[in-house]
Order: C-alpha cells, then structure tokens, then sequence
C-alpha cells in the first residue's frame, strides 16, 4: 500500500495552472524525487501535500486517510514533516531550541503544568534536550549545538531544518532543494543523511536541482514539467527519456 | 549562590528582594501608591509581553480588558452587592471568554491588521463603558466599595503594596515558567516562523487564541484590583492612551524579555514623576528620552544592558 496517494491534483492561482492533474503514488521506506525545470511546480506540490495550500480540486491520501484540506499541524501530528526551500528556521531561538520545537508533538503540552512548571515538564525537557543534541550531531551540527539560531551559516541552517523535522519523528520526511546553495562536500554529507534517514525506515520525498544527487540515491523519480507529469520512474530510465531531456535542454532532445 | 547567575532564579530572587526592601526607601503614601501603580502596570506588562514580545502578536486594546476588569468588579460589588473576590474572578472569567472568542476573528490578521482590530476593539470597549451611564456612572465615573479577600481588608497604602508586589512576583514567576515551557517554545515559534511552526505540528491558532485570552485574563484582574484599590474608576482607564502606554512599556524595558517589561513598566510609571520638576518640557523631554532609547536600544532596555554585560565578561 503506498503511504501517500495524490489523485487529479490541480492548483492554480489567478488562471494559473502551477499544478494541473497530477497523480502518483509513494510507496513507504523509498527515496523519491521529484524534479524538473524551474517553475514546474515542485514547491507548489510539497505546499500542497503538507497543507500549506489548499488544492482547488484533486484528493491526497497520506497513510490511508483523505487528508485534502487539512491543516500541516494536523498533517505533522499525522507523520508529516518538511524542510523549505527558503529557510524557515526560528532566528528568535538557539539552534537546539529550533530542534526541540520539532518534537512539540512528543511532548506534555498542558497548559497547567506549563504555567507551575511542574518537575515532569522540566524533567522531559531536559531528556528532549538531549535528544535535540543528538539529532544535531546526525545532521553533522556538532559545532552548533550551543549556537543561537541567527549566528549560523547557510550550510548549516538547512542541516538544522532537517534536524528539526526530524524530532517530529516523522513517517514521510518532504526535503524542498536540500542541497541548494551547499558546496559539493557540503551536498556529499546531506547525501550521507538521507541515506541514513532512509534506512531507519522514514520515507523521503526530495525536490532537488542536483542531478546528481538526485539520480545517485533515488530508487523513484518523478518529473514534472508546467505542473504536469512528464514521467516518472527509476533513475536510469528516467535519464534516458527523450521528452526530460528536452524539457531541461529546451531543445528537440 | 549559583542559582543567582541563572536569569530565572536569579531574576526572581533579586525581584523579590526589591519588592521586599523597597518600603525602606518609601516614606509617604504617595510614594507607595506610585510603587503600587507601577506593579499594576508591570502585571499588565507581563502578559502583554507574553503576547507581544514572545508570540509576536501585537496588543493595542489591552487597556479595554483592564476596564472591563475594574468595571466587572465595580459593578458587580457596588450595584449588586456582590462579595469583592467572587466580583473579581466574575470579571475575569467575563474578560476572558470575551477574549476568547474575539480572539479567533482577530488573530487570523497580520501585522498592521491585527493592530487595527485590536485597536477597533478597545475603542468599542472604551465607547460602550462610557455611554452605558446607567450601569457605569458614564464619563463622571463610578464608586467602588473596598476590597476584602476572606474576612481581611488592605487597610493601607502599605498593605496594598504587599498585595500587588506578591502577586506581581506570583506573575512573574508563572511566566517564567509558560516560557521555559514545550508551550513558551510554541509560541516564540510563532513569533519566529508561523509556517515552519504550523509543520512540525504547533497548532498556531490555538496558540495565539490561548495566550491572547491569558494576557487579557492578566489585565482583567489588575483592573479589578486596581477599582478596588482607587475606589473609584472612570472610563479613562480602558482608553486608547493607556493601552498604548502599555505597549511602549513592554516594547521599551525589551520585547521577550519578563524582567524586561517589569523595568519598562517602572521607568514608565516613574519617569513622568521625575520629569514634573521640568514642568513645560514634560512631554518633550519624554518624547526625547523614548526616542533616544529605541534609537540606541532597539531591542530595549534590559536586553541590551544584559547583553553588554555579557559582551565584557567573556
């Protein structure tokens, strides 16, 4: 069973089709990358399957349920979690604050016990604490785990968003051009964390401009082109197929 | 005495070793009544903090739930004889649910538009207490019976001041608390990102509702203690002017900072005091000063002065 299904998707803004008809299926615990030129609607779609945006006709099922329409707090308490492809990181907070705020879902969050500070809520947060450092370190974020938000690099602020949305322990991970602006050691170690976030059973979605990247650890690509699908499949067969080929190169392939 | 050099415990031990050694210093009843005034407006303070400072929403009504509070309480004690506590935590519950349900229509604004709405808001309030003479004695204003709290009733300037500065402190001290929560953290997420809040499951709407509904809850109880303790109120209190003055105190002492609106509260409260001896120049040197601080001091007072001493030490 596939752990999302997307069907008859459409999306448009003032007369703009940016997502027309789309269906496809991501089976749980693969890699899947969903590419194409700028502006095909790749941000678009991760919008729409986290419920950023609402779709204006199509049905997503996420993990068996008709979540169309759904909120992405609902959607993240559901095993949904994301990274943007324009940072959104929390530059009011330190950097494992931003992490611990990822795992909101784990944890107490009465109001009452809040307020009185009661010991189980500190003692909770002190363990997600841990955690959090944790987590940062298997992002590759040793140096940051004391640095407050607003004092790290680019580099290392996308490494953090993965962090974060990993604390919420999610089913399906949405990564939004993860390797975007990264030098290629830099994009070779977010390539190490996919791999081993695939292998604790979470499945990724990628939209990625990296070619190689994308055609080094994806077992499904997806290619859209002006928000509909072009093909989809493995890598290799991908690669091959005249119409990607000329959609990227503009030409007759 | 490690536990000084952590901002929470410290904050709050040297907070209620002011408050403790401050009537050494005060020698009349003006001068009490002016500490009592700004622990009033610290409270307020605190929770509007809460909602400005840490969930990044802004408040320009909040004076209108600190009339309805004093006007709750008033009226209920005066008009329908009700005993002063139950006419207090009527007023707040009131205050509250009000809040509550405004709240949800108002948050979904942003920015300027949450400004207008909550200044919309507090400008009805302010109108309704004003015009609806028979209830509220209109702009002439309404007499308060005193308060009593279980048999016992402040009887001096003295023992109000013990009254407020506890449940200042007790105000600090839950903040503190809410903020060094998985609920504090929720909110400075909103402040921060609403969208990457919303993603990682931070229901951002109820977030906003709850701490919006808590701050008016704050400022409901100081304006029915504060009725009690003026024994007479008028519809000035929930006017436009106060509930600005609210603001630029938390925004001054230094958003997202408890302690930080405790002091802008009292530099707030004081400083017109200190300037009368000016007389004509009042209001510009006042001006002067505000300017000067948000010029030097963006991120206020407390912050700033913090984080110099922070820079010196390392």
């Amino acid at each position: 069973m596939s752990l999302l299904r997307v069907d008859g998707l459409c999306k448009e803004f003032g007369g703009v089709h940016a997502i027309a008809d789309l269906g496809f299926a991501i089976h749980p615990g693969t890699i899947h990358s969903i590419i194409g030129p700028n502006g095909a609607g790749k941000t678009t779609l991760f919008n729409l399957i986290t419920g950023v945006y609402t779709p204006s006709a199509g049905r997503i099922w996420f993990d068996g349920v008709d979540v169309t329409g759904r909120r992405p707090s609902d959607l993240a308490a559901r095993g949904m979690s994301r990274t943007f492809q324009n940072l959104q990181v929390f530059f009011n907070m330190t950097a494992l604050e931003n992490v611990m705020v990822g795992a909101h879902l784990h944890l107490d969050r009465g109001f009452l016990a809040a307020l009185l500070g009661l010991p189980r809520i500190r003692r909770a947060d002190a363990a997600l604490g841990d955690e959090a450092a944790r987590l940062m370190r298997f992002v590759g974020l040793d140096d940051f785990i004391g640095a407050s938000a607003d004092a790290m690099p680019y580099g290392a602020l996308k490494r953090l968003e993965i962090a974060r949305a990993l604390a919420a322990r999610p089913k399906m991970l949405l990564l939004d051009e993860p390797a975007a602006g990264l030098n290629p050691t830099e994009s070779r170690e977010i390539d190490n964390v996919i791999h081993k976030v695939a292998e604790q059973g979470v499945t990724v979605v990628l939209v990625e401009h990296d070619m190689r990247m994308v055609m080094e650890i994806s077992d499904h690509v997806l290619v859209l082109d002006y928000g509909r699908k072009l093909t989809e499949g493995r890598p290799a067969e991908v690669r091959e197929d005249p119409e990607v080929i000329a959609a990227y190169l503009g030409g007759q392939g | 005495m490690r536990f000084l050099l952590r901002p929470k415990t410290g904050g709050l031990a040297i907070l209620a070793a002011v408050i403790a050694l401050l009537p050494l210093v005060l020698d009349n009843a003006f001068h009490f009544e002016i500490a009592i005034t700004i622990g009033f407006n610290a409270i307020v303070c605190v929770g509007l903090n809460l909602l400005i400072g840490y969930a990044g929403q802004i408040s320009l009504g909040h004076a209108a739930f600190v009339g309805l509070g004093a006007y709750g309480a008033g009226v209920l004690t005066a008009s329908h004889g009700w005993d002063p506590l139950a006419a207090v935590g009527a007023a707040s519950i009131g205050t509250g649910l009000l809040a509550f349900v405004v709240a949800r229509p108002i948050l979904r604004l942003q920015g300027h538009y949450l400004a207008m709405a909550t200044l919309g808001l507090g400008i009805i309030i302010a109108i309704v207490l004003n015009i609806e003479d028979q209830i509220t004695g209109g702009p002439d204003g309404m007499l308060v019976p005193p308060f009593s709290a279980f048999g016992w009733e402040p009887s001096d300037e003295r023992q109000w001041y013990w009254l407020v500065g506890g449940f200042l402190w007790i105000s600090v001290w839950l903040a503190l608390n809410l903020i060094g929560s998985p609920v504090g953290r929720a909110l400075r997420a909103v402040h921060g990102s609403e969208v990457a809040a919303e993603v990682v499951g931070v229901d951002t709407t109820h977030y906003k509702v709850l701490i919006f509904t808590v701050s008016a809850v704050l400022a409901s109880l100081v304006g029915s203690l504060s009725a009690f303790y003026g024994m007479f109120i008028t519809p000035n209190i929930a006017s436009f002017f106060n509930s600005i003055e609210f603001v630029v105190m938390v925004v001054l002492g230094g958003m997202a900072s408890t302690f930080g609106a405790v002091v802008g509260a009292a530099i707030l409260t004081l400083l017109p005091q200190a300037l009368t001896v000016l007389e004509d120049y009042e209001h510009l040197i006042f001006g002067l000063i505000l300017m000067g601080v948000m010029i030097f001091m963006p991120r206020g007072l407390l912050p700033t002065l913090a984080g110099l001493r922070w820079r010196r030490r390392r």
